[in-house]
């Protein structure tokens, strides 16, 4: 974007991408709603927003994997209409996804041609990729070992790989849905120095991420989606990471939550120098230090995907990790040698993990079961070596009605309540155990506003009690409602903590686009 | 034991390995396309029944293998239905077929020729024939090669020929034509078919069709020319054993050539307990030669000769996300 002549060009040629009025419904999610976008050729246009904004959803719809409920899609300026995958292709569209779609025991070769092949034989289609592919290292810096296999080489070069296939099918627009989510810092740079090179050549790329650093990096044009919807749309050079970091959490009714001042008492959760390197070797904890005192709620902040999952995982008992962590002075074992649910339990904590459909219930199991996982071993839920079903049916029925579960029918199974009384299933049963340290991942993700405003009350109701709670929330306002102190994470680290009476939106979108604690409070 | 002995034992094992072989390879392609069949057994029963069926009332081998051959993909566009179309459990799909099989066959053919469940034996062109290649009568009285070519390569049925003829084409299809690439892929990656515009359904239905065909040749030939008319449940597991084979195999067509091979060996070895307690000086028990291919399986599958990695996405109906 240096000389005239290139912005002239820009400013006269039909758009490469243009979707006017895209909407899309999962039942009654409304996953992409009314979304209007242009795309110049030769630039690199980000789409930012939170996990579950619909970012990845509208992307599939250009790829033809979803077909749009209402809304024109225009490539180049022609009207076109993608039904399928083939389509996509035929049209000029590649797509590198966030989980790769590649064969682990082929060669990169026969990846590359898998469904491009030039005819029925392998055998000339694979002498013509080879040659296809040493021009295409040379156009673009993407070097590559064509009789690799896939399983054997990094997820970096499987990156390339990918988006090696979309160029030999000759695509002009090359879609990244999260692309540097599996990559290490230095494979992150070395992407972004390939799309530079590809957008030199002429070629258009949309990058999905939620990373704001990486949008500040490459793009030239960034839209903001939020629930659903596209809510802004800026040159990447008038804009500000403080801006996008608002754009992104957003603001709305805000949430109120009565609570007396905290009472903090003695230490009861001591995290030091926590890590944790994940299968792939790359660090998604990069020394946590953290303290939760009895009676105050920790709330931890932070775009989704910056280690809050992982820290909730190692706190629960099925992560392992490397540093120290106490619990009423006790030493919670981290190897994963007795590291479990039930041994985090018997130190006295209880988990309402992010994940309640897959993590804190079993959907298709009736809410007594589900009531006693975890504690089935309670001596008031047996009967010599049978279960008491009968008690814990009883136990379950009073539990409901404590936690207004509705409906409050024990035998009806956990898909069939409703996301807030899902939650308030596993509330009831992990708070009514009267742990000294609650752990609270998302607690109101997909509730209702009337449950949320319980789910709250019982939250407060348990710091009240002089228990210690770590809240860990996207939501910025729920942070800012409930806490007593807040933390905010960023790429495996805590950027700085707070008190909450102290701190603003603005302060805290600031740490979780990674803006040091020192930038933070000049107010870049 | 002497040349003749074992010439004998090596022809009998041939003649056994066939319908094994052709089993094998029929699951080769669905397996490697990612759908489980565990039905070969029934498939092959179905196809043995009908080809005897036909071919008895016709006088017609041919015909009959044509039948067999319909029945058996009859059967396999069932499975195909069921695990593909919708997304069933393949396992159970499977042995559903063999249930299905083992007892429609024998009302069927208790209905049709009142003989107790078993068809009418099959004389002259009703069965397939043994094949004398050139020269077999000239050269068998020279020593060494004369029996064995007259023996043991010569005089085998038409199906035979077939079975082991299959062996590279298999191999050839699969690894050098556009379309073993594809099905090798949708058995590994099914995503990754999808996303590169080509159908997965379409792929997985023209895997478990062949191997319906192959199938029901495996199924004519053991009532039309291993044996002389169907007879109930005459297929005797050998669908288990083609994919303990198939396992032996890891999946791959040469070496599923001799692990039916060897398969049948043992088989052939099971007739003839003499020749073992001429050759090791025991008297060992027929059935735990018929057990053998079975132990071997469980030995190979819990690691201890190399690796044997199933297709990845076997076994999964293919649910296209995102």
């Amino acid at each position: 974007m240096n000389d005239k002549t290139d912005m002239e060009r820009q400013a006269t040629a039909a758009p490469a991408i243009e979707l006017k009025g895209i909407s899309k419904a999962f039942g009654p999610v409304q996953a992409n709603k009314d979304i209007s976008i242009r795309v110049m050729p030769g630039t690199i246009h980000g789409i930012i927003g939170e996990n579950g904004a619909g970012k990845s959803t509208l992307m599939s719809i250009l790829y033809g994997f979803y077909k749009a409920d209402k809304g024109e899609i225009f490539i180049s300026g022609q009207k076109t209409d993608i039904p399928d995958s083939q389509a996509a292709i035929a049209a000029g569209i590649g797509m590198v996804f966030q989980h790769f779609k590649l064969v682990e025991n082929f060669t990169v070769l026969e990846n590359i041609i898998l469904g491009a092949e030039d005819g029925r034989l392998l055998k000339p289609s694979l002498a013509k990729a080879r040659k296809s592919l040493l021009k295409l290292a040379d156009d673009y810096g993407l070097k590559v070992d064509p009789d690799a296999l896939i399983q054997d080489i990094g997820v970096g070069m499987q990156q390339r790989v990918e988006i090696l296939k979309a160029l030999y099918r000759q695509a002009d627009i090359l879609i990244l849905d999260e692309p540097t989510g599996v990559l290490t810092p230095a494979e992150a740079d070395q992407l972004f120095r390939i799309l530079g090179r590809l957008r030199s050549e002429g070629k258009t790329i949309i990058l999905i991420t939620h990373k704001l650093r990486e949008i500040m990096e490459i793009t030239d044009t960034v839209s903001v989606m939020r629930r659903g919807q596209m809510t802004a749309t800026v040159k990447t050079a008038e804009t500000s990471p403080a801006e996008l970091a608002e754009l992104m959490v957003g603001r709305k009714v805000l949430l109120r939550v009565d609570k007396v001042p905290a009472q903090p008492g003695d230490v009861v959760l001591d995290i030091h120098g926590l890590r944790v390197v994940d299968e792939k070797g790359v660090e998604r904890l990069r020394g946590i230090d953290l303290q939760v005192r009895a009676g105050e709620i920790l709330g931890v902040a932070g775009v989704a995907g910056n280690g809050q999952s992982e820290l909730l995982e190692v706190l629960g008992g099925y992560q392992t990790a490397t540093g120290t962590v106490h619990v009423k002075g006790q030493a919670l074992d981290l190897t994963g040698k007795q590291s479990d649910g039930q041994s985090r339990r018997n130190h006295g904590i209880a988990h309402v993990p992010e994940d309640r459909q897959r993590e804190g219930l079993i959907m298709d199991y009736h809410a007594w079961e589900n009531t006693a996982f975890g504690y089935h071993k309670d001596p008031s839920y047996r009967s010599g070596i049978l279960m008491n079903n009968a008690a814990i049916k009883a136990d379950t029925v009073e539990k409901m009605e404590r936690f207004d579960v509705r409906p409050p029918n024990p035998k009806l199974a956990a898909k069939n309540f409703s996301g807030g009384n899902q939650q308030k299933i596993v509330l009831a049963r992990e708070i009514e155990r009267n742990p000294d340290l609650l752990l609270i991942g998302q607690p109101t993700r997909g509730v209702d506003i009337g449950a949320i405003e319980f789910i709250h009350q019982q939250i407060v109701a348990l710091r009240d009690q002089g228990k210690a709670i770590l809240l860990v929330s996207v939501e910025l306002e729920e942070i800012l409602a409930l806490s007593d102190r807040v933390a905010v994470m960023f790429d495996g680290q805590v950027m700085g903590v707070r008190n909450a009476a102290d701190t603003d939106e603005k302060e805290l979108g600031l740490m979780m686009a990674g803006i040091t604690d020192a930038d933070a409070k000049i107010g870049v | 034991m002497d040349y003749m002995t074992l010439i004998q034992l090596l022809d009998s094992t041939v003649r056994l390995a066939t319908p094994l072989l052709l089993a094998c390879l029929a699951g080769l392609f669905s397996e490697r396309a990612g759908i489980f069949d565990i039905g070969l057994d029934g498939k092959m029963l179905a196809a043995a029944f009908f080809s005897a069926a036909v071919a008895a009332m016709s006088g017609n081998v041919w015909l009959g293998l044509l039948a067999g051959i319909a029945a058996s993909l009859a059967l396999s566009l069932l499975h195909g239905l069921a695990s593909i179309t919708f997304r069933g459990n393949q396992l159970i799909s499977g042995v559903a077929i063999n249930f299905l099989a083992a007892g429609l066959t024998v009302l069927i053919a208790q209905d049709w020729f009142q003989q107790g469940g078993r068809t009418p034996s099959l004389i002259g062109g009703a069965r397939f024939n043994p094949i004398t290649l050139p020269f077999a009568d000239a050269l068998e009285p020279m020593p060494i090669i004369g029996p064995l070519y007259a023996e043991l390569i010569s005089g085998h049925s038409i199906l035979v020929y077939a079975a082991f003829a299959a062996v590279p084409l298999t191999w050839w299809l699969l690894y050098r034509t556009r379309f073993g690439l594809r099905l090798r892929a949708v058995g590994e990656n099914p995503a990754a078919v999808d996303t590169a515009g080509v159908s997965v359904i379409g792929l997985r239905y023209a895997a478990v069709c062949i191997c319906g065909v192959l199938c029901g040749i495996a199924g004519a030939y053991l009532s039309t020319a291993l044996q002389a008319g169907f007879i109930k449940d005459m297929s005797a597991g050998r669908g288990y054993i083609a994919l303990a084979a198939l396992i032996f195999a890891k999946w791959r067509p040469w070496y599923a050539l001799w692990a039916t091979l060897l398969f049948g060996l043992f088989g052939a070895l099971e007739t003839r307990p003499d020749v073992i307690e001429a050759l090791i000086g025991i008297k060992v028990q027929g059935q735990l030669l018929g057990a053998l291919p079975y132990v071997m399986t469980v030995i190979i599958l819990a690691g201890f000769v190399g690796k044997a990695i199933p297709p990845r996405a076997g076994g999964e109906p293919y649910v296209k996300e995102r």
